[in-house]
Order: C-alpha cells, then sequence, then structure tokens
C-alpha cells in the first residue's frame, strides 16, 4: 500500500469452464489487463462482441509507471467510457520547460490553439487509470473479466486458438476465435511462439521515484540537462494526481540497481535537488533500463498483439501506453467488422501495418530523445551541450532541443485503406490523420466533434444551409445507412437549423470545423470507427463514398 | 543576406507534420556521421564539415557572424 492510493484487490471466482470441466468457445479471448488489453476489451464489448479477458494478478500496475496520457488517448478514453475519470483525477498540463545547468533555455507549448475538449496531456498514476478501465469493464454485461487467470500455454490454430489458463483452482482449457495478446513487454506468448521483437536496449539506468510533497511548481513539465544538483546527467520532473511527484534521474550505466534503489541513497539525491527543507516521503522507487524495439508483424493468424508485447520504447516522449491504447482503438473495430463477415481476414493485416507504422515512429522518436538525453560518445556530448548553450539566445537550437517529443498520434499517410485526394486541401486533416476536435451544437445541445464521430463509419457534409439541401441528395445521404456497411451521414453547418428529415445537423459553433478540415459547401469526410479520415472530396458523391468505405474496408482492393 | 538563427532545416519534397521533425532529422544523420569514430577521427570530420559548408554558404560577412556567435560564450 501506497500512502495516497490503496491496490484493489478484485475477487477471483472459478471460471465456468472449469467448474463444468468443458472446454468454452470464445469470439475473443483478451490475454493482459494492463491499460492496452482493458481497452481493447472495453472497445469490443460497447460494440456488442462478448469477450474474455484474462489477467495473472488481482490488482492494478503496482508501482511507478505510466504518467503521461496524450490529448489523441484521451479521446480513445472518452469513446471507451473513461476519459473523464482520468481527466478529473489527472493533471492537466501544457507547458514543459528544459533547463541546461542553471538556466532555462527552452519552453513548449502542446497545444497552440484553443478549442479542443481535451487538454494536451493529463499526468495520472498507471494504477489510477487501470483502475477506471476495471470499473468500466464491470460494466459491461457481456466483458468477462477474469482475475488470478494465467495464460499458460497458447496454441494457434487455423480457425482459432486454444488456451491453457491456470487458476488458483487448477487448469482448464479455452478455445477463441480470435486472440489479442496484451501481456506486456516481456510477453510470455510471444516467446513460447518464438516469435523475436528486434531493437535496442539503451545502456543507461534511471532511478524513478515517486515523492509525496507539497510544493507550489506550477504544473509543468520540467526537464534538467546536466543540472548543479545532479551533474553529468539528466533529471525530469512531473506532478501527479494526489501531490505525488514523479521525479527520474538519469544514473549512467555503471550504476547499481539495488544500491540505487536504498533510500539513503535516493533521498539525498531528492534533498540535493528540492533544498534541505523541503519535506516529502517516498511513495515508490525503482531502476529501469529501456528499450526501443519491435515484432516485425503484431498479426499471426488469430493471434493480434498489441501495447508492449508487440512494441516497446524508452518513456521519453510518453509513448508506451498511449501507443499501445491507439492499437486498440485500430483493432478493434477492424476485427469486428472481419468477425461479422463484413469485410475479409486480410483488413487484420492492415492493424498491423498502420500500427506498425506508428511504432516506427515511436521508436524513432524516442530513440532520437534517449540519443540526445544520453549522449554516446564526446563528439555526441559536444554537439548536444553546444545546442543546449546556443538554445537560450538562438530560435533555430531551441528547435533542436531534444527532452522528448511528447507522444501526438500517427498519420496513417501510408496506408492503404486511404483514399488519396482528388482535390486540393490544406491542413492536416489528410486520410489517414486522427481526427482534429472542434466545438458543435446539436438541437441546442452543445459538445465535441469527437464526442459525436467513431465507432462507426460517418460522412460529414459540411453545408452553408442545411435547408438548401434538397430531397434528391438528401435521400442519397440517409440511403447510406442501409448498406451492409452503414455509414451515417450528418451535415455539418457554420449556422445550423433543421435540414432535411432524417439528417442530423451538427452547427460548427466556434468555425474551427471549417478551419481545421478546410472545407467548402460541398465538403464531405469520410471517417473511420477509430476517428481517422478515410477519404474527403470537395462534393458529396454516394458513388465515391461508397468506393472509399470499401477501400477502408479492404473490401475493393484499389 | 544575414546569418539566419530560426529554424530553417527541410528536405526537398518532404511534407511535414511535426514542426519538430526536420531538425531531428538533420540532428540524426549528424551524430550518424560520427558513429564508430575516435574522439580525433570525429574532430577532422567537424573540420572537414565545417570547410564543406562554409564554402557552400560563400558569404564572408555571414561566415563571420556565425563564427563570432560561435565564439561568444565558449
Ligand atoms: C518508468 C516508466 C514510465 C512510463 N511512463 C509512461 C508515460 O508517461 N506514458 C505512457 O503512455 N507510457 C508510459 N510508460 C509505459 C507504460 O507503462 C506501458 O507502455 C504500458 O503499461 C503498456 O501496457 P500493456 O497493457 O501493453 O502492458 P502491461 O501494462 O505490462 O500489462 C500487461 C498485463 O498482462 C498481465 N499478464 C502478463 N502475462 C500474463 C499471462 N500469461 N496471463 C495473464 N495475464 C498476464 C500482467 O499481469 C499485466 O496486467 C512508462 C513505463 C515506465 C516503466
Amino acid at each position: 500500500m501506497l500512502r495516497t492510493y490503496e491496490y484493489p484487490k478484485y475477487p477471483y471466482r472459478q471460471p465456468p469452464e472449469q467448474k463444468s470441466g468443458g472446454t468454452g468457445r470464445h469470439r475473443v479471448v483478451v490475454v493482459g489487463a494492463g491499460p492496452v488489453g482493458l481497452a481493447a476489451a472495453i472497445d469490443l464489448a460497447q460494440s456488442g462482441v462478448a469477450v474474455v479477458l484474462l489477467d495473472d494478478d488481482d490488482t492494478v500496475s503496482v508501482g511507478s509507471r505510466g504518467v503521461c496520457y496524450a490529448k489523441r488517448t484521451l479521446e480513445i478514453l472518452d469513446r471507451i467510457g473513461v476519459g473523464d475519470a482520468c481527466v478529473a483525477k489527472g493533471v492537466s498540463w501544457n507547458v514543459g520547460r528544459t533547463f541546461f545547468r542553471g538556466a532555462e533555455v527552452y519552453k513548449f507549448k502542446l497545444l497552440s490553439q484553443p478549442d479542443h475538449k481535451r487538454p494536451g496531456m493529463i499526468n495520472l498514476q498507471q494504477y489510477y487509470l487501470e483502475e477506471y478501465e476495471v470499473r468500466r469493464a464491470r460494466e459491461l454485461a457481456n466483458l468477462d473479466l477474469r482475475f488470478r487467470n494465467k495464460v499458460r500455454a497458447v496454441a494457434p490454430r487455423s480457425d482459432g486458438v486454444v488456451l491453457e489458463v491456470e487458476t488458483p483452482d487448477g487448469g482448464y482449457t479455452l478455445q477463441a476465435d480470435w486472440l489479442i495478446v496484451a501481456d506486456g513487454a516481456r510477453s510470455e506468448i510471444r516467446r513460447q511462439l518464438n516469435l523475436e521483437v528486434e531493437g535496442k536496449v539503451f545502456s543507461d539506468r534511471f532511478l524513478i521515484a515517486d515523492v509525496l510533497m507539497k510544493a507550489d511548481y506550477p504544473t509543468e513539465r520540467w526537464f534538467w540537462f546536466d543540472p548543479p544538483f545532479h551533474p553529468g546527467q539528466s533529471v525530469l520532473l512531473h506532478r501527479q494526481a494526489d501531490n505525488v511527484w514523479r521525479i527520474d534521474f538519469q544514473l549512467g550505466w555503471q550504476a547499481d540497481p539495488d544500491q540505487e534503489k536504498r533510500p539513503d541513497r535516493v533521498i539525498p539525491r531528492i534533498k540535493a535537488m528540492l533544498g534541505e527543507d523541503r519535506k516529502f516521503e517516498l511513495e515508490w522507487v525503482s531502476v529501469y533500463t529501456f528499450q526501443c524495439r519491435r515484432m516485425a508483424d503484431f498479426r499471426q493468424g488469430r493471434v493480434l498483439f498489441a501495447g508492449d508485447a508487440a512494441h516497446q520504447v524508452s518513456p521519453f516522449g510518453a509513448r508506451g501506453a498511449n501507443s499501445g491504447i491507439q492499437d486498440a482503438d485500430n483493432l478493434c473495430w477492424k476485427l469486428k467488422l472481419v468477425m461479422d463477415g463484413r469485410a475479409p481476414d486480410t483488413l487484420l493485416d492492415t492493424y498491423s501495418e498502420e500500427r506498425g507504422f506508428a511504432a516506427d515512429e515511436n521508436i524513432l522518436n524516442s530513440t532520437r530523445s534517449t540519443d540526445f538525453m544520453t549522449p554516446k560518445s564526446a563528439t555526441s556530448l559536444n554537439f548536444r551541450n553546444a545546442v543546449l548553450g546556443l538554445a537560450g539566445d538562438h530560435p533555430f537550437a531551441r528547435a533542436l532541443v531534444n527532452s522528448g517529443r511528447l507522444s501526438v498520434p500517427t498519420i496513417l499517410t501510408e496506408s492503404r485503406l486511404n483514399t488519396p485526394d482528388a482535390a486540393a486541401f490544406g491542413g492536416d486533416m489528410l486520410p489517414g490523420a486522427p481526427m482534429d476536435d472542434a466545438p458543435i451544437e446539436e438541437e441546442g445541445e452543445r459538445s465535441w466533434l469527437l464526442d459525436r464521430v467513431g465507432n462507426r463509419f460517418i460522412a460529414l457534409i459540411f453545408v452553408d444551409d442545411p435547408a438548401s439541401v434538397g430531397p434528391a441528395q438528401a435521400r442519397a445521404m440517409a440511403a447510406l445507412a442501409s448498406a451492409p456497411i452503414p455509414v451515417e451521414a450528418v451535415l455539418v453547418s457554420p449556422t445550423g437549423g433543421a435540414g432535411p428529415p432524417g439528417l442530423r445537423v451538427w452547427l460548427d459553433r466556434a468555425g474551427r470545423f471549417a478551419e481545421r478540415y478546410d472545407t467548402r459547401a460541398g465538403t464531405t469526410y469520410l471517417v473511420r470507427p477509430d476517428q481517422h479520415v478515410a477519404a474527403r472530396w470537395r462534393a458529396f458523391d454516394a458513388q465515391a463514398i461508397g468506393a472509399a468505405l470499401a477501400r477502408a474496408t479492404r473490401n475493393a482492393e484499389p | 543576406m544575414s546569418l539566419k538563427l530560426e529554424p530553417n532545416f527541410h528536405e526537398p519534397g518532404k511534407r511535414y507534420v511535426r514542426a519538430f521533425t526536420p531538425g531531428d532529422d538533420f540532428y540524426e544523420s549528424l551524430i550518424e556521421t560520427h558513429r564508430d569514430l575516435s574522439d580525433e577521427q570525429s574532430a577532422m570530420v567537424n573540420a572537414r564539415l565545417i570547410l564543406l559548408l562554409a564554402n557552400h554558404v560563400g558569404d564572408i560577412a555571414v561566415l563571420r557572424e556565425a563564427m563570432q556567435i560561435a565564439r561568444a560564450g565558449v
């Protein structure tokens, strides 16, 4: 137990298959109730797919792990019903400061534009995130969350997977049509299936301390290169919920992890940083080394890997859980379409393609950050210090300072599911982009674009005046909803007002939709269930939408 | 022309979504150029690099400005 947090102890119940001695067959089994497995199980259950989620433990993540959850992740958490809890408990922030020796050299702002529902980042101890996800999971009748169910062995078959599971009552067998593996960085299942993870381990150690204290530092991310209180190394300070502060000290490769964890070593380091007079208590201390690596393919037939099991990054950039939750976001709608027979099995290959592309970007950025922070040669150190030395006065050098390029979602530019633009567009909402938020209003009720899209395909059609849409066009728009894969057509308008019967109208109440999506009258976006742009046009064309939908679900190859 | 001190890295044909990407691309190549070299070799590579870039810039007034900034505060 921590001073500020009591780990929940979730009940174990003997699984029905074990009681009856039978072998249950399930549509989907998810292994691992970490942030990623939980997100996947909730997403599937919400969409009507019954899921069994197995975890070997009976509580949430122990000790100091994830802290920073990015805007895109919060938007996904909103979609699966835990965004509000996380944001209410978490500490929102937007500003990061970087110091070199004594002086501030660089300050960044995560979200420079107004009118997004969610902040650039929140800080929240990982155990809270998991606790809220578990709470949500337990609300869903079709989500069977089984604690103290350890998967021992996995046997892939052409039409499913057989699992050997161990509980306090002994072993039992489960069958699944599909298996999602989210069992973390040390994935035992990945090892059993002889699947490699390739990449590099950084020869460095970091002391990660969670400290309870009352301090009136602003809620910002502070990063020091070579500070007077920890010479030659870097230090990171972050505020979390409950007045718990996260401090990361770079220790170097030579450090002895067991020695460094001892309070008589840790406390002087913290005192040197905070001053002798600051009162604090240690919540948790660990020493980590980090790696950046990924599996070559996140899909092996009916087995799909997600989160740390599939890819790992160093935490400078907060891209671990953030990208894992984005994996779940990408996977679940595809899996559902395939299970329902509405899309070919090859749609799932694009899970690995798209999220592999994202993993490469995350690994690239985390590796670059780590290389900047922990230079590997005298020359690298020289360049690093030269950049930091110039950064105070010169903007070009500030742009090179890399104390972590914080998690932003990948724009899936290379995806085969995108329909390339046929017309010119400004802005960033290109095919493959996760959608930007915008304030909207529907029938007098204010809300946010991202609270209203997702979980299904949507066509957003921008019109100056909803009343001006003719009956034939309105019928063509509404008819999209009765296709085998339904598309809901919604009119977005700067004036609002009623549209033709059967069509929803969203008022672009701050003009941000028009601005961010570079719209003109007629501009139409086709949006995926995971809130990514699939295609866009300058005029509504039902046939073009049908073709783009087929492409986005691999029902037609370009 | 005077010395450019605003961020200026770019590559023809590349579209950047994140402002930090071009600078990071450059920095990675720079560090990569020195991979597996001894300190002495690295110092030589740096000297050659400066000469190549200086000739490319050409404008000696600009180079003087850069040399002055580089030297100040070291
Ligand atoms: C110091 C530190 C700081 C970090 N900071 C951040 C940050 O700021 N932001 C961020 O996004 N990420 C951060 N991360 C990374 C983040 O913690 C991980 O990316 C995240 O936990 C991955 O989630 P996961 O669900 O894939 O795996 P895990 O969280 O590892 O969960 C795996 C689950 O599977 C269970 N399991 C394992 N094997 C079996 C089995 N055989 N049968 C049944 N269950 C099994 C485990 O008990 C566990 O519950 C940080 C990590 C560290 C160490």
